[in-house]
Parts: structure tokens; C-alpha cells; sequence
């Protein structure tokens, strides 16, 4: 997570991305001028493709018929250019079931993503700055639970909820979307090095209760972990797919997801509707509250890594 | 795509409904005897699983007809995902659905599970001759009646006749035709496949049927396979030539590239069920005006033998607790003024009288270029083989297609191999879940 490099060009204001990289292996090249490498340049390009192409199709198909999708090329556009016309009928196909699934998502995110980074962030903090028996114990649980996807968790998961009757309901989707180890231990280290124990020790001193000293002097200075906290639950939950898959049952409930795997799955049987055009156009509109949220988030986000990585 | 807005106000009001229908449901202790006619006109919820989409103005139309009823159509998935989703909710004894659609492969393994109600009294044992032999024998296991057919899909090819016409070959009438065909059409196109086939235990059953083969026998728990009997061998020869040769399209069938496929002129000819138009005209709208329908081809020169493939019921739950009102919208959808509508939506009808109206048999269809596409449809019905049954663990027969038979597409087996391999898993799961298979 850190670097050991107390360069003071790491704390300068931010230039080009690689230069840490670099800086480390000590061969006192300039942060400012990194040596330009023809391969690496090849090999960013690469990366860089094989990332922007599946979005760059997506986009242009999204503006395409079903007729044309098929007859024209991938990645260029088609005859028609039939993007409203696809948002339209992907928001009121099938009595508006689009809606009620991004409706569903957004739930999901709000209270599994959100309640997921509350409950990291107390937790994260209160394991940082108090101490008590057991929390060796409880580090080693939360690094043993970071190691194990919950893929894997699923079925165990699905097996208990199905006990207790919680199966096909929102809480299926939304209470095992709160537990997140990585969001625990990162708040947990941000914690350690983003609120000085003196600082707590000064308003102990002055008298303010736990709770104030929590609300009142550390959460601001934790914002930016909770912030990359809530970004890394938010893209979780909402991409979750085989959570709900085996949890729900019932369309109604399905987050887009599911939603959108539907739709696509309906055009194979006799008498199912072939919608790949919707297919395409709903997944562009499933994206772009994620983009939307990095755009207004990413600030955050970067000083939030950044944080701890040097002394000051 | 203009879709009622009625279905909203419904889902809003089912939470409350399913909840209200739980309860009454322990007030009352079911009432199983009363008459559909009765029972539709007392009104009441039903909860229906299907995926097709002209169940949908059937369901607006019988609500329209009787106000007190109110229908919640929940599309659980398509085929198998809805199974398993049904297995699910019939195992977990909640969230069961009044009315269910079921393909006819699948229907006996819920009927064998005793999953579905036995229809007979409530008004289908009136319906003998309602409906053509093939779905009509489907739905009938051992003693009782256990759904009403919604569509049925006798096979029929469909063809791009643009193609043939462009390549100057004959529109094959016999498989062997059909392989010379292919051979001619690939050396005159590379691009160009007879068809497109990856392995499809539905196409492959249905094959056999019309070859003669009668690998599946059930009596009661007794199964007996024999997927190396006369009519299977033909099919593994004749398909055989086509894999080895390779002159079958690698595209598994329903996948986007298939669609695209039978528009772009990739596949030239798609034996299958009837209710493929349907499919053509919402998913292959480059096609319009190319495609053609004739007669399955034949094994022996001059015969007229199809078989189905496909097509789907639909069955009261044995679960539902309003068995009479369920078979009262089963019986409007199925052979009443429902059919209509699925006609209008692009279905093929499994009703005789349907099958046999002039005003059906004369329509033109535009997709097809004008061809009374219906004539050579209803043909096909009246032409399937008798005698074929599906195995009452169908379901899972064909979820392990890919793995035994599907090999031979894409390794060195053969579809012979392929099929030995099926028979043997097939009899080994059948024992271990307490038939007797062999």
C-alpha cells in the first residue's frame, strides 16, 4: 500500500503517473522527467485498448437498431442512429421493468453499500484507535476474510438465508452486501495513520465524549477513506451478480444485473422476443451511474491512497 | 411494442395480494371442487409463470372479461432457468405459481414429481380432439391430463430462398438432398453453411423422432433407453457426414450470432419447430422477404413424416390453492378466445379447429414473402410421428447434451460415440434417482 520513499517529489503536486514507479529504484532521474520507454508506451496502449474497445462498441451499438446490429459493423456506426429511440424503448419495454430494476439497484447500493462503509468506518476506527483484548484475533479474521471471494461465500450464504425465510426478499441482496472485509481493514489503516492518537488525546482532555470526538474530530478527517471506501462497495453492489442471482426469484426484485441477463436470455426460446438492441442500450444506462460517481468521487479517491504514503 | 400499462398497477398490488392470498388461502382450505365458470366469477388472484409474450394480452383480455380476477404474470426466466427457479420454489413449499409454462420435453418430469395437478375433472377430459395429436398425447402422462398445449412445433425447414436461388441449388426434399445440398452450397460460398448447429439435444431428440427412433420408453418408473435403436443410428450417420465435412455453421443456436446468421445469409436453411416465424419476424428483421417454408425432408423419397420440436403447455400447480380458476384462464388461453390472440402475436396454434380454418390456411405471410407459410405448418401438424416420449428426467437428459454428445462437434468422437456416452450417464442418473433404467 505505501511506499517507503520519503522523496519530497512525492508530495509535490501531481504530474505524470509513473514516476513513482521509477523514482524507487534510485537512479536520481528527475519525478519531472521520466525516461520515455517505446515499450511501455506499447504496452499502456495495449491495456488501454483492451479496456476502451468493449465500452467503445457498447456505446455505438447502443445506437443501433436490432436490424442493424447485426448488419453492420461492430464498431462503427449502422444506418440508423436509433439511441433515443432505444433509451425509450428500454425504459418503458415490458411496463417499465428497467425502471423498477435501476430503482432496485439503487436501493441495494444505498443501503448495502452504504451501510457496508458505516459499518467499516466504526469499525475500521474503533480497532484503530482502542485497544482490547482479542483484536489480534480480530485482525486475523478480517485478513483471512479479505482472502475468501464471495463467490464462494454465496451458497453458504444462500443455504442460511433460505433457513430463515429471507430468500426472494430485498434483505437476501442487501444484509450479506453490508459485511465487507477489504472496507473494514482499509479503514482500519487509514484510520491508524489519518487521525493522530494525540489529537483524540486533546479532545479526551477537554472533555468530549467518545461519540463527539468520533463525529465531531475524526470523521472529517477520514473522509477521504470513507469516500474510497463507499466507491469500492458501491462498484461491488452494484455489479453484484450472482449474489442475486441465487438469492431472488422473483423479477420484481431483480437488480439490473439480473435484469439485464434476462433480457438477454429471452431471446433464446421459441416464442421469447429477441432484444438485443435493448440488451445494449440498458447496459450503457447501467454504466453511467458509475461514471457519473467516479467523476464526482475520483478527487477523493486519490488523496485518499495517497494519504499515510509519506511523512510529514 | 405498445404494452398495456396494467401489469404495473398489478405488480403494485400483488405484494399485498400474494399476502392476502396466503391468508385466505388458510381461512378457506382451498376449494378445488368448485367449477372454473364459478370460480371466475367469484374472482380471486392468480400468479402465472411464463416467458411468452402473448401471454401477456391473454391474461389483459381474461381480466377484462372478468373484472374480479386479477393475474400477476411473473416472467421467471426462460426454459431451464424457469425450472430450476420452479424446482426451487416447489422445494422451499413457498412462492409457487398458480399457472405455470412448461415445455412439453419438461412436462413429464413435473408431472412424474407430482408437482402438477391432474386436470381431468376440472374440464379437460372434455378436450380430447380439441387439440392435435402431438401436444395433446404430451400433456396426457399415465392417467391423467396435466397442463392444456399452448403452441406446438411441428418441424418444418425453413429456408433463405435468396440463397439457393443465387447458388442455383435445389431446395433439398430428402435428407440426402439436404447433404448434397450443403456440400454444394459451402464449395459455392465458403461462408455460406446449410445450417448451424453446435449440439442441441432438443434438435437431436426430435431428429430421431422423425427417423423413427424411440430411444426413450417409460412405463410408470420403468425407463428403458436405447439411443443406438434404428432411427437414432440414421440421424448419427446422416449428421455425421455434415459434422466431419464441416458443413454446419459452428454457431451455437439463440446466441446473437446465430440471429445474425440468419439474416446475413451465414445459415441457409433451419429445421424447426412452427413457431419459429414468430422468432424470425422479431429477431431477424434482415431476413424479411428472404426466408421460405417447406416440409422437413424426408428419409424416404415421397413420405410426409415430421415430428415436434418444442412448444409449450401450461399446467396448474398441484401448490395452487384455486385449481378451478387456474384451469378456467388455462382453458381462454389454451382453446379459447386466447388462441386468437397468440395467433395475432406470431404463436402456432395446437388447436385443430384453428389448424384447419380456411382464414388461417389462406393468410398471407409478409415476412416470407407472401408465402402461405400456414399451409405447409399445417401440414407438418397433422404429419408428426405418434408414439415418441421424452424421459421423465428430460430436463436434466439435456443438460448433459453438451457434454456426451455435444463432444463429437468439437473433438474426434462421433455423434454414434456421443450418444452410447448419453445412454450411459442417462441410465446411471435415472437408477440413482430411483427409476428402474435400462
Amino acid at each position: 500500500m505505501t511506499t517507503a520513499t520519503p522523496s519530497p517529489a512525492a508530495a509535490t503536486p501531481r504530474r505524470a503517473p509513473a514516476p513513482r514507479l521509477r523514482s524507487t529504484r534510485g537512479r536520481g532521474r528527475s519525478v519531472d522527467r521520466p525516461r520515455r520507454s517505446v515499450l511501455l508506451t506499447v504496452l499502456t496502449g495495449i491495456v488501454l485498448l483492451y479496456s476502451l474497445v468493449p465500452l467503445a462498441w457498447l456505446v455505438i451499438n447502443a445506437t443501433k437498431t436490432q436490424g442493424d446490429l447485426f448488419s453492420s459493423f461492430g464498431l462503427w456506426f449502422g444506418d440508423s442512429f436509433a439511441l433515443l429511440t432505444n433509451i425509450g424503448q428500454t425504459l418503458t419495454y415490458d411496463d417499465a421493468i428497467f425502471v423498477r430494476w435501476f430503482l432496485n439497484t439503487v436501493l441495494y447500493v444505498a443501503l448495502g453499500a452504504g451501510g457496508a462503509t458505516a459499518l467499516a468506518v466504526i469499525g475500521g476506527y474503533g480497532l484503530a484507535k482502542f485497544t482490547f483484548p482479542g483484536k489480534r484475533g480480530v485482525f486475523a479474521v478480517v485478513i483471512g476474510a479479505v482472502a475468501v471471494p464471495g463467490t464462494a461465500l454465496a451458497v453458504p450464504t444462500f443455504l442460511m438465508f433460505s433457513q430463515l425465510g429471507l430468500t426472494n426478499t430485498p434483505w437476501s441482496v442487501i444484509i450479506p452486501s453490508l459485511i465487507s472485509p477489504f472496507g473494514l481493514y482499509l479503514m482500519w489503516t487509514f484510520a491508524a495513520e489519518a487521525v493522530p492518537t494525540e489529537l483524540l488525546e486533546a479532545a479526551r482532555i477537554d472533555g468530549a465524549t467518545e461519540a463527539r470526538t468520533f463525529a465531531q474530530v475524526s470523521l472529517p478527517l477520514l473522509a477521504p477513506g470513507i469516500v474510497t471506501v463507499l466507491l469500492f462497495t458501491m462498484v461491488a453492489t452494484w455489479n453484484n451478480y450472482f449474489l442475486p442471482l441465487i438469492m431472488l426469484k422473483d423479477p420484481d426484485w431483480y437488480p439490473l444485473t439480473l435484469g439485464l441477463n434476462a433480457w438477454n436470455a429471452q431471446a433464446a426460446t421459441a416464442g421469447g422476443e429477441a432484444i438485443f438492441h435493448l440488451v445494449i442500450t440498458g447496459s450503457v444506462l447501467t454504466i453511467v451511474p458509475l461514471v457519473v460517481a467516479f467523476l464526482f468521487l475520483q478527487r477523493y479517491w486519490q488523496s485518499g491512497l495517497a494519504a499515510g504514503s509519506v511523512k510529514e | 411494442m405498445t404494452r398495456t400499462t396494467r401489469r404495473a398497477a398489478v405488480r403494485g398490488a400483488a405484494l399485498v395480494g400474494a399476502l392476502a392470498l396466503t391468508l385466505a388461502a388458510c381461512s378457506s382450505g382451498g376449494d378445488d371442487d368448485a367449477a372454473p365458470d364459478a370460480a371466475a366469477e367469484e374472482g380471486g388472484e392468480l400468479l402465472v409463470w411464463a416467458w411468452d409474450p402473448t401471454v401477456e394480452p391473454i391474461a389483459d383480455a381474461y381480466m377484462e372479461a372478468n373484472p374480479d380476477v386479477t393475474i400477476e404474470l411473473v416472467n421467471a426466466g426462460t426454459g431451464n432457468d424457469q425450472y430450476t427457479a420452479l424446482q426451487n420454489a416447489i422445494g422451499a413449499g413457498s412462492g409457487i405459481p398458480d399457472l405455470a409454462q412448461i415445455e412439453y420435453y419438461a412436462l413429464p418430469q413435473f408431472a412424474i414429481g407430482e408437482s402438477l395437478a391432474d386436470i381431468t375433472e376440472l374440464g379437460a377430459g372434455d378436450l380430447e380432439g380439441t387439440y392435435t395429436p402431438g401436444p395433446w398425447s404430451a400433456v396426457n402422462q399415465g392417467e391423467g391430463i396435466y397442463g392444456l398445449p399452448l403452441d406446438s412445433g411441428p418441424m418444418a425447414m425453413f429456408y433463405n430462398a435468396e440463397l439457393f436461388t443465387q447458388h442455383g441449388i435445389e431446395v433439398p426434399t430428402t435428407w440426402e438432398q439436404y447433404v448434397a445440398a450443403a456440400t454444394a452450397l459451402h464449395a459455392a460460398d465458403p461462408n455460406a453453411y446449410i445450417t448451424a448447429d453446435t449440439g442441441d439435444a432438443g434438435f437431436a431428440t426430435s431428429m430421431i423422432w422423425q427417423a423413427g427412433g424411440r430411444p426413450f420408453e417409460v412405463d410408470g418408473t420403468t425407463v428403458t433407453i436405447d439411443l443406438a435403436d434404428e432411427g437414432s443410428a440414421r440421424f448419427a450417420t446422416l449428421w455425421q457426414q455434415l459434422v466431419t465435412d464441416d458443413l454446419v455453421a459452428p454457431i451455437s443456436a439463440w446466441s446473437d450470432e446465430w440471429y445474425q446468421g440468419l439474416g446475413n445469409g451465414t445459415i441457409a436453411t433451419l429445421v424447426t419447430g412452427a413457431w419459429m416465424p414468430g422468432n424470425f419476424e422479431s429477431g431477424v428483421a434482415e431476413g424479411a422477404g428472404k426466408w421460405r417454408v417447406a416440409p422437413m425432408p424426408q428419409w424416404t423419397e415421397g413420405e410426409s413424416v415430421s415430428a415436434e420440436n418444442g412448444g409449450s403447455a401450461m399446467s396448474v400447480m398441484e401448490a395452487s390453492e384455486n385449481k378451478a380458476l387456474a384451469y378456467d384462464f388455462l382453458e381462454f388461453a389454451s382453446s379459447g378466445d386466447g388462441v386468437a390472440l397468440r395467433l395475432e402475436g406470431g404463436g402456432f396454434p395446437a388447436t385443430v379447429a384453428d389448424l384447419e380454418s380456411e382464414e388461417y390456411l389462406a393468410q398471407e405471410s409478409e415476412y416470407f414473402g407472401g408465402q402461405k407459410i400456414n399451409e405447409v405448418l399445417a401440414q407438418a401438424a397433422g404429419d408428426v410421428a405418434e408414439g415418441w416420449q421424452y424421459l421423465p428426467f428430460q430436463v436434466y437428459a439435456n443438460s448433459v447434451f453438451n457434454d456426451t454428445v455435444g463432444q463429437a462437434y468439437v473433438s474426434g468422437t462421433t455423434l454414434t460415440e456421443g450418444l452410447a456416452a448419453w445412454q450411459d450417464q442417462l441410465v446411471t442418473y435415472g437408477n440413482d434417482q430411483g427409476f428402474t433404467v435400462d
